[in-house]
């Protein structure tokens, strides 16, 4: 379904995960974070997030939970600080990437 | 000559390699095309087993053979621990330098649980108060600390998704509520289910029945919870997001990670060393002639037998088109059917894919079953006990399954109003296991 963020029409799931990655910009993803009770994208925040979508972008896949701890410069501690719940999925969604899969 | 070779004489390994010889016995023996399957070790585990073997319903020797006698034929058997694939030499290297050359590759290597990744899991209290039954030798500790165990507090605790089987957390509150009822204990013993879902089960309709179920048989659940420490002799199991769960005795499903060489071998797997692979045809994203099935790969269906039966069906046709350069079919869907002890002798069964989440009704056969779905009955627990002999003598052997074909099929599944699990249901069934013809439809 096309949903408008930000402005911007962008194709979602019916979670608000973004289809195409190539429709997201930083604003599309503050409002996506705000909508999720993040109120302020810190600089934290943008790290993650960009390390997270740099990652889905070159390899097809979006890291996990314990790659991103290891390998983003945040602790997965402060991932759960950060993004409350469930950091994998929360920073793909702002990120504008698909759900990570893995779930079933 | 052609060679096939296939990573792994487990559950779908082994199942590739008596597919594939069947339809390759003409070739085979005219020395056309050999295939070679490598494993690490000759003991193959009976894993559903592994679930009865803490409350004592099967010995731990109820659960293993010998690998290399299940498979059949002119197969190959090389034993050997994998040390990479080098996909752009088709060359597969062991441990110890021996190498392999193959045409085809097929990786079924599986998963295993990874313990070691929870900080104090594996620390003090490990194998005393904290357990896991996804190993033989796990299973049998954790039998003989429930025998003499007096009561208290259990907790069973998924660490991170996907997990083998992801209806065995559920199982084992199941049985240990059955367990301790009948040692006329239950008054002891506190039961908890702590997992990083939101529910019961990753799918909602599944989710709302058993989280129902739970609640009847007084087991708690803590949802959306994620184990990032373990302290064993304070009984502490603490989440990432600072929230404590106290525990007498720890029950764990670990981390689940892919074979070790997967990260040895570049570009194979993702970050937990699971082969990445197209959910649809089963090729690897690697290279076309690598191939991937069962709990081995990142497709998003559930790591289960039934589901490397299904895809091995599929995979078997792709190979052979891939053989004959034919384009792949994208006819895996995901299919996965599984029987959920329940305790009392009784079981649910479910069957669900990619698209479709597991929905009540009748199985195989509409309005008829015998078996029934999402609903507790006394024959699924039959259906349960028997399929370990099903499992030896028609899975791994690569036979069909009679009336169930790989692709999930909608017939005999209800939609709509749905209805709770029946605790006293019996076979026949209740009105609402009626078969409800006009949302069937046929998939061939």
């Amino acid at each position: 379904m096309t949903a408008t963020i930000a402005g911007v029409a962008v194709e979602v799931d019916g979670e608000g995960f973004l289809q195409k990655p190539e429709q997201w910009n930083r604003e599309v993803g503050a409002e996506i974070a705000r909508g999720a009770g993040i109120a302020e994208m810190t600089d934290k925040h943008w790290q993650v997030v960009e390390f997270m979508r740099n990652r889905y972008l070159e390899t097809g896949s979006a890291p996990s939970i314990r790659a991103l701890g290891k390998e983003s410069g945040v602790p997965i501690k402060e991932l759960y600080q950060l993004f409350p719940k469930g950091p994998a999925k929360l920073a793909a969604k702002i990120g504008g990437i698909p759900k990570p899969r893995g779930c079933i | 000559m052609k060679r096939i070779l296939i990573l792994g004489a487990g559950t779908a390994g082994t199942i590739m390699a008596n597919r594939l010889r069947k339809l390759y016995k003409r070739e085979m023996r005219a020395g056309a095309l050999e295939i070679t399957i490598v494993d690490q070790d000759d003991r193959h585990i009976y894993q559903p087993g592994l679930l009865f073997v803490p409350f004592g319903i099967y010995s731990p020797d109820d659960c293993v053979k010998p690998r290399r006698p299940q498979v059949k034929g002119r197969v190959r058997y090389v034993t050997g621990a994998i040390d990479r694939v080098e996909a752009d030499e088709d060359r597969v290297y062991l441990e110890g330098g021996k190498t392999l050359d193959y045409d085809i590759l097929i990786v079924a290597t599986g998963t295993e649980i990874a313990p070691h990744e929870t900080d104090g899991l594996t620390g003090p209290g490990w194998n005393e108060k904290m357990f896991d039954f996804y190993t033989l030798e796990g299973a049998t500790r954790l039998a003989e600390a429930l025998e003499k165990w007096e009561g208290g507090r259990l907790v069973l605790n998924i660490v991170e998704m996907p997990i083998k089987c992801p209806i065995a957390p559920l199982e084992f509150v199941f049985l240990a509520d059955w367990y301790f009822t009948k040692k006329g204990m239950r008054d002891k013993v506190q039961i908890a289910l702590a997992t990083p879902l939101d529910g019961a089960f990753t799918r909602p309709i599944a989710s709302k029945a058993f989280g129902d179920l739970m609640e009847r048989k007084g087991i708690e659940l803590v949802p959306d919870f994620n184990a990032g420490e373990v302290d064993g002799p304070e009984g502490k199991l603490k989440s990432w997001d600072e929230r404590e769960v106290d525990f007498d005795l720890l029950v764990s499903i670990p981390l689940h990670m892919g074979a070790g060489y997967v990260s040895r071998s570049p570009g194979l797997g993702d970050d937990m060393n699971f082969v990445l692979t197209d959910p649809n045809t089963l090729q690897a994203k690697r290279k076309e002639n690598i191939f991937a099935l069962g709990d081995a790969t990142n497709v998003p269906t559930s790591k289960a037998g039934s589901v490397a039966h299904f895809e091995a069906e599929v995979l078997e046709q792709n190979v052979r088109r891939y053989m004959e350069g034919e384009p792949l079919e994208e006819a895996f869907d995901g299919h996965a059917n599984c029987f959920i002890e329940t305790g009392h002798g009784k079981a649910v069964l479910i069957d669900f894919n990619y698209e479709v989440e597991p929905l009540p009704g009748k199985f195989p056969f509409p309005g008829v079953g015998p078996l029934a779905l999402l609903k507790e009955t006394r024959f699924n627990h039959w259906g349960k006990l028997f399929f370990k002999w099903m499992y030896w003598h028609m899975l791994l052997p690569g036979y069909d399954i009679p009336a169930v074909p790989p692709r999930m099929s909608m017939r005999g599944k209800q939609r709509g109003d749905l209805p709770k699990l029946e605790r006293h249901a019996v076979l026949g069934g209740s009105p609402n296991s009626s078969d409800n013809g006009d949302e069937s439809s046929k998939v061939a």
